[in-house]
């Protein structure tokens, strides 16, 4: 962390912003004042109104109240063209490049129309900034085939040849390994070394002590607590971390978030912004679910090495590692005949990532986790496993049946189970009714169409049971399901997994767009699952999560298991090591 | 001012009135709006619009011979619109119906004669729709299974079938079935007696009856049945319905299949009913037609019936007002036109978009 | 083969040119929209208020060019209905598209039929730019190079959109609003702009395709005259997969098919023009059977943009 910067005008100042949408107050009275030479955290769980925020000093949307004032002046941004004009760059989390145009062409949209773009002009200059920052870039390279590391350089470089002072950073980690965001973490202190400000969003605490001089925190929409360089740089990171917990998740959380919802829940409409709906209480008085497993360890302050023994590459059926004190050891684990779900070397085909040799096997009442970044072969696993998707080669097996040939409804109604992370994408059909989506995977069987007639009333009672066991809230279980909010809409897909004879259940990304109670409440569901007796598959990004629910780890890179760990105390370590490749 | 206390609706029944009077309101308003607009150019062009709707009213509702040609002109109309139902609601844009059609009603033409002449008439006319549905759905397979198996966009392929339906029939009408005893190139004629039975003692063909049956069990299938949920769940959300584990190209194909035969069946039930036989380049080109009023009506067959109706009468008695009053029958195009772009509109307007098969 | 003499061919490639120039300008009308991301269903009916409103303008002032600039204006306003509705509006591409189709249809031939009523008066042939030489080679000399100047404009437009597409900012903006629309956004173009421009230049285009078939094609307008060209536009644009010289071969194959009927009549062979109007479609699904496979196009085509959503 720098020391505190001589005080300089700020560069942008949002004054008393408020921005609604129907049903929901997204931000209210929010200031944001940005400075030269420092990186700004903006903080704030899944909803709190951070990329709305920022979606206006984008250009994106216009505050219904307040102001924004750019070099002193008070200013309209009513376009990201003009937001680019006025200097304010954003990287967004979904990649923001044309995927059919080379890097250099990319640089080059925006240009006056009729002129040829000064490819020679630009390529100098792209030079001239790689080295300035210490980057490497192939101009003339296809953006679609640069990982999501890359295409982020290139939106910084696009940022800053098109000469920005802010640089917003919309969760730039959530796509990198370790090692990616490390690498980004130096690139911000080089930038913010020219001048610039810098903007990251994030819903993850570490990264904000790790990275922040600046951190400003938003719960609900509003700004609840600012902490400034020099209160940052005087506090260690436990008081710190302690501070901003408090201001995140505040003392009075319980009373606030339960009014909250009851106003927004009435409406039940979709945003953006999945409204935090929840009667679960965050587990005070330390509300991060963290630490349930992984109790005060700090991976960062860790510096314990991975002994090789604790990794087994590449294969996973080697007897594990004797955990000390773990619920589960080695040996039952990996008794063929304990398994409720074990794969034998599988392989699947598939033009992004194909999967080689995956071996695994899942005792009931086991968790699972899989970790690795995203697009490393998990959705094509979980894919695979659920008979979405043809296998090359290798054996499914379901409590020792085969089911590598049976299609997904068969392998549903035999109790493997499959909890998208694509809610709207694939899992529902928005325009759909609630009960309709409940029995998605089930059309055609008894009892709820009998002779391919659909029996209504059947389905509905169904509905209403799962509706009131799940408490999805909804105002009619006849109410499409796209206008229920994110974490009603996960409760219908758990519903739904986990109803009747469920066995095996990969849930993937479970938590991904939900506020901490949402979390909360799915990672106990998952909890519930195993101990009733299901062996559960948990695929996640987030490597907290999986310390705080599995009782082992597998690693997934390249679209391979590279490795299977027993969730103890040297867990972390191996597990970010794996990921990385290191 | 009303007496005595009036129970207040449940909040459900209060939404579902509130959902239909909309959904009247959404339908209807482009209705009248283009029938005023379309007034106008009427006043530009030197007619009372007030007389030729009165006149177009008379001819193709109130008088008993033009109310029968209304309804006989519901028929292939009716299969029409069931035929892009199926289609639409499974996310296909089956854009070829003007070829199938041909080409069902050249087939029954073709069949119809020489059947007739050996079998009950019953079974010859039976037998004609059965091959001229078949035929339409044979129409309709190469791009089905290029669209199932190779993602190949069916819009294209519609089209090009559909253009190589027409000139085929035209061919076929020309060069294979055609007519020696006459000058001009057209099939053999279906006598009279042969044709589909007329209704009671009025000029209607029974065909009718066979569109609406269509259009009912299509509707009945779509909404009731696991066929046309799962066609729906494709159509809505393709990617659901593989995350489900719905057969997807099977569907697709099952789809196009029953589509395109509806569409064949409406050019045989055309051919039986009323024509009797197939003239060289003729092509009503009803399909395109029907698409706007498959779009009025939501996809839901009951609307599309009353929706057919009603444009069976513009065009009946639009007919008729040509000769009349000097205003072509294209005129009904542009009403129809009017209509489908205030009909986006109003969508629009209302919030809601039209959401067809996205292409 | 005594079939090939000079009077033929020189009748079919004339024939050729003639019937595939409006579906030249059709095709690339369209690969522009298409490029864009806007799935242009109305060109049809684009084509046809260029038809008549070009006959319109060229009859009553008698000037060809000054038609032809008239049926191009007709075609842009059709088009900037289309941009109105589907891309500022956001309306369903095809549903606007087909009601555009369709009021074409309808107020042209009302028009004309208030106009001209059961009669097709005929325009004068249009005067020809001969190219000094060239045009004295045989079959291909009048042909190609002794029409009017439309055919050399429309013939220029393929070598300098195939430019437009590679070497402006414009062409870079087209590819964008196709592919990732809200990346062009990010980047500071406005979608909805580009979109719009695509759309009307592709009636402008269309129109002057239009305006072609109805003045110097039959040098009359009948109702319903484009019977269908635009919809081969579109057939053309799709598989050209946005290259402008793949749209010339196809308007090229399409037009001599069209013409070769006329051309077997001038040494007098008979075959009903069906069948040969036939091959264009069986060979484009021919090919469709063979190399199938998902046609890359655009990934945001017909998905109307709308800020803030994905």
């Amino acid at each position: 962390m720098t020391a505190a910067q001589p005080r300089r005008d700020p560069l942008v100042s949002m004054r008393g912003i408020t921005k609604r949408f129907p049903g929901v107050t997204a931000n209210e009275n929010v200031d944001l004042v940005l400075r030269p030479g420092e990186v700004h955290v903006l903080l704030g769980e899944n909803g709190a109104g951070k990329s709305t925020l920022v979606g206006m000093l984008a250009g994106l949307q216009q505050p219904d109240a307040g102001t924004i004032s750019i070099g002193g002046r008070s200013e309209r941004i009513d376009s990201p063209g003009r937001a680019l004009a006025f200097g304010i760059g954003t990287v967004f989390q979904h990649s923001m490049l044309v995927p059919s145009l080379s890097v250099l062409d990319n640089l080059a949209l925006g240009g006056s129309w009729w002129r040829k773009p000064d490819r020679a002009g630009l390529v100098a200059r792209l030079r001239e900034m790689c080295r300035d920052i210490g980057i490497e870039v192939d101009p003339d390279v296809v953006v679609g085939s640069l990982s999501l590391g890359e295409r982020q350089q290139v939106e910084i470089l696009r940022a800053l040849l098109r000469g920005s002072q802010v640089l917003i950073l919309d969760e730039a980690t959530a796509m990198l390994t370790p090692k990616g965001a490390e690498d980004l973490g130096v690139l911000m202190r080089r930038l913010v070394a020219r001048g610039l400000g810098v903007v990251l969003i994030t819903h993850k605490l570490n990264e904000a002590v790790t990275y922040g001089d600046r951190i400003s925190v938003l719960r609900l929409g509003r700004n609840v607590g600012e902490i400034g360089p020099t209160a940052l740089a005087s506090l260690d990171r436990k008081s710190a971390t302690d501070e901003i917990v408090r201001l995140m998740f505040g003392v009075d959380s319980r009373s606030t978030t339960e009014e909250a919802s009851d106003r927004r829940d009435a409406h039940a409409i979709n945003t953006s912004n999945p409204p935090p709906v929840s009667e679960e209480q965050p587990e005070s008085p330390s509300p991060l679910w963290r630490g349930v497993r992984g109790e005060g360890r700090d991976a960062l302050t860790d510096a314990f090495l991975c002994p090789p023994t604790q990794v087994f590459q590449p294969s996973p059926l080697t007897p594990l590692h004797k955990g000390e004190g773990n619920s589960f050891h080695a040996s039952e684990i990996c008794a063929a005949c304990s398994a409720a779900l074990s794969v034998e070397h599988l392989s699947v085909d598939d033009p992004l990532m194909p999967l080689a040799d995956i071996s695994l096997r899942v005792a009931p009442g086991e968790i699972l986790g899989i970790a690795g970044i995203d697009g490393n072969g998990q959705k094509q696993f979980a894919e695979a496993l659920a008979g979405q998707r043809p296998v090359r080669a290798g054996t499914i097996r379901l409590d020792g049946h085969q089911v590598g040939q049976l299609d997904v409804a068969a392998r549903h109604a035999l109790g493997l189970r499959y909890v998208t992370d694509d809610r709207l994408g694939e899992g529902t059909v928005a325009a759909f009714p609630l009960a309709i989506n409940l029995v998605l995977k089930e059309i055609g069987a008894r009892p709820f169409w009998v002779g391919g007639w659909q029996r209504s009333a059947t389905i509905d009672t169904h509905a209403r049971k799962l509706v009131a066991d799940f408490d999805i809230r909804t105002p009619d279980i006849q109410t499409p399901i796209g206008k229920l909010s994110g974490g009603n809409i996960q409760r219908a897909l758990l519903a739904r997994e986990l109803e009747g004879p469920a066995r095996v259940v990969i849930f993937a990304k479970p938590t991904s767009g939900l506020d901490a109670q949402n979390a909360q409440a799915t990672r106990r569901r998952i909890r519930d699952a195993a101990a009733s007796g299901v062996a559960a598959l948990l695929i996640s990004t987030d490597l907290e999560e999986l310390l705080a629910v599995c009782d082992r780890i597998a690693v997934m890179r390249q679209g391979r298991i590279v490795g299977v760990v027993l969730n103890d105390g040297m867990a972390r370590q191996c597990v970010g090591e794996m990921m990385s490749g290191a | 001012m009303t007496t005595g206390r009036v129970e207040a609706p449940t909040r459900r029944e209060a939404d579902l009135y509130a959902t239909s009077s909309r959904t009247i309101l959404l339908a209807l308003a482009p209705i009248l709006v283009a029938l005023t607009l379309a007034g106008a150019l009427l006043l530009a062009l030197g007619v009372d619009p007030l007389t030729y709707y009165g006149y177009v009213l008379q001819r193709g509702l109130l008088s008993p011979l033009g109310f029968e040609g209304t309804i006989t002109r519901m028929a292939p109309l009716l299969l029409l619109a069931a035929s892009l139902i199926v289609a639409f609601q499974a996310g296909i844009w089956n854009l070829g119906g003007d070829g199938q059609f041909l080409l069902g009603a050249l087939t029954a033409a073709a069949a119809g004669p020489p059947l007739a002449a050996h079998l009950p008439v019953s079974a010859a006319l039976l037998l004609c729709l059965i091959v001229g549905a078949g035929v339409g759905a044979v129409w309709a397979l190469l791009p089905a299974l290029l669209r199932a198996y190779q993602g190949v966009n069916e819009i294209i392929t519609t089209l090009m079938m559909s253009f190589l339906g027409v000139s085929f029939a035209n061919v076929l009408v020309k060069l294979v079935f055609r007519d020696t005893t006459t000058t001009v190139p057209q099939t053999r004629t279906l006598p009279v007696a042969d044709r589909l039975p007329r209704l009671f003692d009025t000029t209607v063909t029974s065909g009718v009856l066979i569109g609406l049956v269509a259009i009912v069990v299509v509707q009945l299938v779509i909404t009731r049945t696991a066929f046309g949920l799962r066609l729906r769940v494709v159509g809505a959300n393709a990617r659901a319905a593989v995350h489900a584990g719905l057969p997807v190209p099977r569907l697709v194909v099952a789809a196009f299949v029953i589509s395109a035969g509806l569409a064949g069946l409406a050019g045989a039930v055309e051919i039986l009913g009323v024509e009797g036989n197939v003239r060289a380049d003729w092509n009503p080109a009803f399909s395109l037609t029907v698409v706007p009023l498959v779009f009025l009506a939501r996809f839901n067959g009951f609307a599309a019936i009353f929706f057919v109706f009603l444009f069976s009468v513009l065009s009946i008695g639009g007919e008729s007002a040509a000769h009349r009053m000097g205003v072509p029958s294209f005129f009904n195009l542009v009403i129809v036109a009017l209509v489908l772009v205030l009909l986006a509109l109003a969508e629009y307007l209302g919030g809601r978009r039209l959401s067809g098969p996205v292409a | 083969m005594s079939l090939f003499t000079e009077p033929f061919l020189t009748a079919l490639v004339l024939g050729a040119v003639t019937a595939g120039l409006p579906l030249l300008l059709a095709g690339l009308g369209e690969q522009m929209s298409e490029r864009a991301g806007v799935l242009n269903v109305g060109i049809e009916g684009m084509m046809l208020a260029g038809a008549y409103g070009g006959f319109l303008v060229a009859y009553r002032s008698g000037s060809i060019p000054l038609g032809l600039f008239g049926g191009a204006t007709c075609g842009g306003l059709v088009a900037a209905l289309m941009a109105l509705f589907c891309v500022r509006l956001a309306l369903s591409q095809i549903v606007v598209g087909i009601a555009l189709t369709l009021a074409a249809e309808g107020l042209t031939a009302l028009l004309h039929h208030v106009q001209f009523s059961q009669t097709y008066p005929r325009l004068p042939a249009a005067a020809t730019l001969p190219i000094p030489l060239l045009s004295a080679m045989p079959v291909v000399g009048p042909a190609l190079f002794d029409r009017p100047l439309i055919v050399y404009l429309a013939l220029a437009c393929v070598p300098a959109l195939s430019r437009l597409y590679r070497e402006t900012h414009f062409g870079l903006a087209l590819q964008a609003a196709g592919d990732a629309p809200a990346a062009l956004d990010a980047a500071g173009v406005d979608v909805l702009r580009t979109r719009m421009a695509a759309v009307l230049a592709t009636g402008v285009l269309a129109g002057t395709g239009g305006a072609f078939m109805a003045e110097i094609g039959a040098g009359l307008f009948v109702p319903f005259m484009t019977n269908g060209a635009g919809f081969i536009g579109i057939v053309l644009a799709m598989l050209a997969r946005g290259r402008p010289l793949w749209v010339l071969w196809g308007a090229l194959l399409f037009g001599m098919c069209l013409s070769l009927a006329t051309a077997l009549q001038v040494v007098g062979v008979d075959i009903p023009s069906d069948v040969i109007q036939m091959i264009p479609f069986a060979a484009v699904m021919a090919v469709l059977v063979a190399f199938g496979r998902r046609a890359s196009l655009p990934a945001a085509l017909g998905v109307p943009y709308r800020r803030g959503e994905r």
